[in-house]
């Protein structure tokens, strides 16, 4: 089948979808945005994280025939060109990034609690993240990230 | 065959941050943008995609293979099997002792049986359903004592034992006035990093291949595949892709070979990435274990003696079986001083899956038996548990049970007081935040039944590869003009797997040759052996190197400037010129521009790099200065337990290590906030569950590692007591921390429940009884 999505402004499309594929191997295999990870490919890790209509969504759970006519934007498309968005900054001064991986589902689950609530507190942090598995860092440093990121935006 | 897409870049900085500040990754920017190259994204526009069919029985005899209709699906390039193997069929990062693919047996639940090349993923899962193997079901084994014991048949040549490693020290009949037993077991955990086995082969002109892929360590792999193929080793070249975490579990080989065959088979790229569950069958975990331990000790609470029998379960290969086995040996006890000690530890063949290396490697099972003993110690003295740690604690000068000294800085009673000194956090209460609660979110509790505890431990690993291993690395650093700038390039086969050995590595480089700008070359065998990225020793040895290489570009700049103005060597010797923000400096004054210096020359130097040798172990007693360095952390865990449900909500989990010389602060305290989960994890929520050598969890949704609401808040106290035979006296961070969290977690549960708990991970029914 054929599918049409707008992905990060612009309008895509994808031919020969096999109608088992989900968004995340459309946008990795077929698109050229690798960018959300297939850390699990059940939704048990949070790695797919895009946005889906404004919504996070796993992206691994998603049909990409459920995609058709909507819009999807990836971690490829926060930053603003060569600027960062103040989350991804804050993942890379805070330290809350080693291998990275998790790192596109965390950042893109963390903008969106921030566009929700920008000034968190830990529980609420936490709960917002509890989706996403992170092996390398215990997570502190990710919750200074998102602590940092928070007073970037209000600053 | 042209070029495959998403390979990784030269990762360069031009910032300010030399040894002992936190400089940003170099790929920090292209990993918060989705940017960075993982080897899941690689991508080659002829490529087709690699599957591998395994076994579903832990233990059979494969009478028939039948390939026909697989072979007849619509876009399968190629099914292969053992027959197809065009070199050795045999690897093993230790010992070769498993087939690429299996031929007339297998040995474990997963192991490789045939492969499929075909245009999609899809298509080739449709195919090896098609693949008909006939099996002989045979009765697995199962019982890593009753295999050690000798009584169950081989499942290898030479029987089932991969390793017996006595340690004999002092008195073995000592006796003591207060003696405390405990047998202990240790669950089977998964390294479970998040980047999933994967990579691309691309067949080459010249009849070679080249593999992109994640590993921890190219040189050991590209052996591996070359005999495999039966190919020299210049024609089996490897590039490191993205790697998303190791833990130990990259240091064997999973598609390496696979992907390759198919490559050279059907002439085409061949990308294989395992999903989450084959991802499960496709590395080692760490061994599960079963500890019998004997502890004597006189009435103030000094260890007289101590005699241990730990049984680990190696599984169906030995992978790095037999190294972890002198680990748990040699580190047995503890880092106490002990004059009398009998160890024997032995790692066995089952029909399990196969355990190898996990972070903490030996030491980790060790550790939570040696510490859940002196709790139990101190529970029959009426003594503090801390107090009967430091009442045994080794220091600078102390005898481990191997005869070694510890010639370096050991300070165990220090660490132990520093997370003892540290304020508690305030009781659960007051207004009721259920996110706080043993429980969460799932209100199962609003206080009632929830009781605090508090525990400690420490733990002793060694660091870099041990007993006589020719452990070096190799680096190559350039220095030349970019821009009018002096800027430098360093080189090495060093395998980033998310530690940040990329930014430890400029770092070096800026503190050595004095410039800001460094850039890291990609990882690839083109350069020579690096070692492993594992026993927390690249810092360390590939540090080392680097620091090398870069006295050796320093020799080289300071010729040229001797030529260039006529002072003579020994003058130049004389000045103590030394290479600092890009200028040539004296101990007073500025000598000329490095710019200046090197005009349009480019200095390039290679340095090999080996720390101070080792010795094997005397196969009788275990005696032998095995260990290159010691490493220490301490933890206190405070948990609340509902003890009604048997839910566990660790509240804190304080640490404090000694790392010699932090170089990079900021990745120290990531690798022991890192380390300190994963022992969290161990704790109370991992492990790997099997019944009759099958797995029964191989999924994120069954097999639980912590999340941001089950790591608490991490303290760290950070002591850099220098160790002088090492570089810049660092001291390997990565392990330690990963030992002494489990017991002091479980000694917390224990604490604030009155259970013995002798297992690990602690499950709610252990709590409750039920
Ligand atoms: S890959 Fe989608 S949730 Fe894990
Ligand atoms: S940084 Fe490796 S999984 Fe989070």
């Amino acid at each position: 089948m054929r599918v049409n999505v707008t992905v990060n402004g612009e309008a895509r499309s994808a031919d020969d979808v096999w109608e088992g594929e989900s968004l995340l191997y459309v946008l990795r295999e077929r698109l050229g945005l690798p960018g959300a990870k297939n850390a699990c490919e059940q939704g048990e890790c949070g790695s797919c994280t895009v946005y889906l209509d404004d919504v996070p969504v796993c992206a691994c759970l998603v049909a990409a025939g459920q995609v058709q006519d909507r819009e999807v934007r990836t971690v490829e498309g926060l930053a603003d060109g060569e600027t960062l968005d103040p989350v991804q900054e804050a993942f890379v001064q805070a330290g809350a990034v080693q291998c990275g991986f998790c790192t596109p589902g965390l950042v893109v689950a963390a903008h969106d609690l921030l566009r929700r609530s920008p000034s968190p507190d830990d529980p609420e942090i936490r709960e917002a993240l509890a989706g996403n598995l992170c092996r390398c860092t215990g997570y502190e440093k990710i919750l200074d990230a998102v602590r940092l990121a928070a007073a970037k935006r209000g600053a | 065959m042209s070029q495959p897409v998403r390979t990784p870049t030269d990762l360069t900085s031009a910032v300010a941050g030399g040894v002992g500040e936190s400089p940003q990754r170099p790929d920090g920017n292209l990993k918060v943008r989705g940017e960075f190259a993982y080897s899941s994204d690689l991508w080659h526009e002829d490529m087709i995609w690699g599957a591998t069919l395994r076994s579903p029985h832990p233990h059979a005899r494969i009478t028939g293979v039948d390939l026909t209709e697989a072979l007849k699906v619509p876009g399968v390039h190629a099914v292969l099997t053992h027959a197809d193997v065009p070199g050795a069929n045999a690897c093993g990062v230790e010992q070769r002792d498993q087939p690429v693919l299996a031929v007339d047996v297998v040995r474990y639940q997963g192991e490789p049986v045939a492969l499929v090349g075909a245009d999609h993923p899809e298509t080739a899962r449709r195919a090896m359903e098609r693949i008909v193997v006939d099996y002989e079901v045979l009765e697995p084994v199962v019982d890593a004592e009753a295999a050690a014991r000798g009584e169950c048949a081989p499942l290898h040549a030479s029987g089932n034992v991969v390793r017996h490693v006595p340690v004999r020290r002092g008195d073995q009949s000592a006796t003591a006035e207060v003696v405390v037993t405990g047998r202990y077991e240790v669950g089977m955990q998964d390294q479970a990093f998040l980047g999933p086995e994967s990579g691309l082969a691309v067949p080459a002109e010249d009849g070679g291949v080249d593999l992109y892929v994640a590993t921890q360590w190219l040189h050991v792999d590209q052996d591996q595949v070359a005999s495999a193929l039966g190919l020299p080793l210049e024609k089996v070249r490897l590039a490191l892709s993205g790697v998303g975490g190791a833990f130990g579990g990259r240091e064997d080989l999973s598609m390496q070979v696979h992907a390759c065959m198919l490559a050279l088979h059907t002439r085409k790229p061949v990308k294989m990435v395992y999903n989450r569950e084959e991802s499960f069958y496709g590395h080692v975990h760490r061994h599960p274990a079963v500890l019998h331990y004997e502890h004597g000790a006189d009435r103030d609470g000094k260890l007289v003696y101590v005699r241990a029998k730990i049984y680990l379960d190696g599984g169906a290969y030995a992978s790095s079986t037999a190294a972890v086995v002198a680990n748990a040996a040699t580190l047995g006890i503890g880092p106490y001083d002990v004059d009398n000690v009998t160890v024997d530890c032995w790692g066995v063949y089952t029909n399990n899956p196969p355990c190898g290396a996990m972070r903490g490697f030996g030491a980790v099972q060790a550790g939570f038996a040696y510490e859940s003993q002196m709790d139990r110690l101190a529970g029959v003295l009426g003594l503090d548990p801390v107090e009967v740690r430091l009442r045994n604690a080794v220091r600078e000068g102390s005898t481990m049970p191997t005869g070694q000294v510890i010639d370096s800085a050991a300070p165990v009673a220090e660490l132990l007081e520093l997370v003892r000194d540290r304020p508690l956090p305030a009781a659960t209460g007051g207004e009721l935040d259920l996110r706080q609660m043993p429980g969460g979110v799932s209100n199962t509790t609003h206080g009632e039944g929830v009781v605090r505890g508090v525990g400690y431990a420490v733990g002793i690993k060694n660091i870099c590869f041990s007993e006589g291993h020719d452990d070096y690395s190799t680096a190559r650093v350039r220095l030349e003009v970019v821009g009018g700038e002096a800027a430098a390039l360093v080189q090495t086969a060093a395998c980033e797997v998310g530690q940040g050995l990329v930014t430890v590595v400029q770092q070096i480089v800026r503190t050595e040759l004095g410039v800001q700008r460094v850039s890291v070359l990609p990882m690839d065998t083109s350069i020579g052996n690096a070692g492993s990225s594992s026993a927390s020793r690249q810092t360390y040895v590939t540090g080392g190197a680097v620091k090398s290489a870069c006295a050796a570009v320093r020799a080289r700049v300071l010729e040229l400037y001797s030529r260039q103005t006529g002072t003579g060597p020994a003058e130049v010797g004389r000045l103590g010129a030394e290479l600092r923000g890009g200028k040539l400096v004296s101990s007073h004054d500025v000598l000329a521009d490095l710019a200046d210096v090197l005009g349009g020359d480019a200095v390039d130097e290679t340095a090999e790099w080996r720390h101070r040798p080792t010795e094997p172990i005397d196969p009788e007693t275990g005696q032998g200065n095995a260990h290159v360095q010691f490493g220490f952390a301490a933890h206190r865990a405070v948990v609340d337990v509902d003890v009604e449900l048997g839910l566990v909500k660790v509240v804190a989990l304080d640490c404090a290590q000694d790392v010699g010389r932090a170089l990079n602060p900021q990745a120290v305290l990531g690798q022991i906030q890192g380390g300190s989960a994963q022992g969290l994890g161990l704790a109370v929520m991992e492990e790997i569950r099997t019944k009759d050598g099958k797995v029964r969890n191989p999924s994120f949704t069954d097999y639980l590692i912590p999340t941001v609401l089950d790591v608490p808040p991490m303290g760290v106290d950070v002591l850099e007591r220098a160790d002088p035979h090492a570089p810049y006296g660092l001291r390997g961070v990565g392990e330690p921390p990963t030992i002494s969290s489990t017991p002091a977690i479980v000694a917390a549960i224990r604490a604030a429940t009155g259970l013995p708990l002798t297992r690990v991970p602690v499950r709610p029914e252990h709590i409750t009884g039920t």
